[in-house]
């Protein structure tokens, strides 16, 4: 099954760990009423993400690695993602004195 | 199997242990600052997980990122925000958590079986190991240029956003500090939630 593989580990190995980190974050994204732990959750998310893609840009693709650059470039959004994010809660907070995500559904029908 | 191999399987089993339970416990623990401070060890670990694929750059890159910039970020804003609050009861809120549980685990099932049974173009070609920075750097300043420029506008998009959407323009009064000092509680002071100008 395993075949292949040049080290010890092989890349399967890197993407099981990955698909149950992005599992965990995608069950902590809908299941948390805490609104910092969805944001934690989406950070989750996006580790699993570039786990992927440096797995497959070392395995695969090992002599340009464009993979490394894209997951440069996920590390870029995710910083710009937690900083607007957490902006966004602090003003929520300041306005509804709540982080339950349950009371924010001003946008509901 | 030399001992090269058996330290790389260990370090592998060490780091996937630690993500795998990490992230659990960031997902599931009650008190939010511990899951905080895990979520740090996650971020280490993948670190480390980078480290064995032969990418350095990318695993200070995720170091000072992730852990020096983000994970701080979070931290400040549950400091911030730390309420003890008296979260409502939901109605159904257990079969909600069975059926996302069990979406969640048909996902995981799906994702385990495509890479397993997938059959990768394996191997590739040989992995350049410590010439991986200045690669990175080619890429950057060639073919990547476009993206890197774009990368730069959003990040400072990101920092003015922020400051933006964070800024209190609620005018604070002269005697607030001294009266903080007296009574520990913040949230019962009276504070304008909105401003007059914000309602016009």
């Amino acid at each position: 099954m395993f075949e292949n593989s040049i080290g010890p580990v092989p890349l399967q190995a890197y993407l099981i760990v990955a698909a149950f980190l992005f599992c965990t974050g995608v069950w902590g994204l809908i299941n948390s009423r805490n609104a910092v732990r969805v944001l934690m959750s989406i950070e989750l998310m996006l580790n699993a993400v570039n786990i992927n893609l440096m797995s497959f840009s070392s395995y695969i693709d090992g002599s340009i690695i464009r993979g490394q650059v894209f997951s440069i470039f996920v590390i870029t959004v995710a910083a710009a993602e937690a900083a607007v994010g957490l902006a966004i809660l602090l003003s929520l907070y300041r306005n509804r004195v709540t982080i339950d995500m349950e009371s924010f559904n001003l946008l509901k029908w | 199997m030399n001992i090269a191999y058996s330290t790389e399987l260990i370090c592998f089993l060490i780091l996937s242990v630690v993500i795998v339970s990490g992230s659990l416990a960031v997902v599931l623990l009650e008190n939010i600052v511990y899951s905080a401070f895990l979520l740090g060890g996650v971020f280490m670990a993948v670190a480390g997980l980078y480290l064995l694929l032969n990418a350095s750059f990318v695993a200070a890159a995720q170091v000072l990122v992730y852990v020096g910039a983000v994970n701080v970020l979070i931290l400040f804003a549950i400091m911030l925000v730390n309420k003890k609050e008296k979260l409502n009861p939901i109605k159904g809120l257990r079969t909600r958590k069975l059926i996302s549980g069990g979406v969640c685990g048909g996902l995981l099932v799906l994702l385990l079986r495509v890479s397993v049974t997938t059959k990768w173009n394996l191997p590739g070609p040989n992995s350049i190991g410590e010439e991986a920075t200045e690669r990175i750097g080619e890429h950057l300043f060639t073919d990547y240029l476009l993206p890197f420029e774009l990368a730069s506008i959003l990040l400072l998009m990101a920092m003015i956003g922020a400051i933006v959407l964070a800024r209190r323009d609620v005018p604070v009064p002269t005697d607030y500090t001294s009266d903080l000092k007296t009574n520990k509680v913040i949230d019962d002071k009276k504070i304008p939630l909105l401003s007059e100008n914000s309602l016009k």
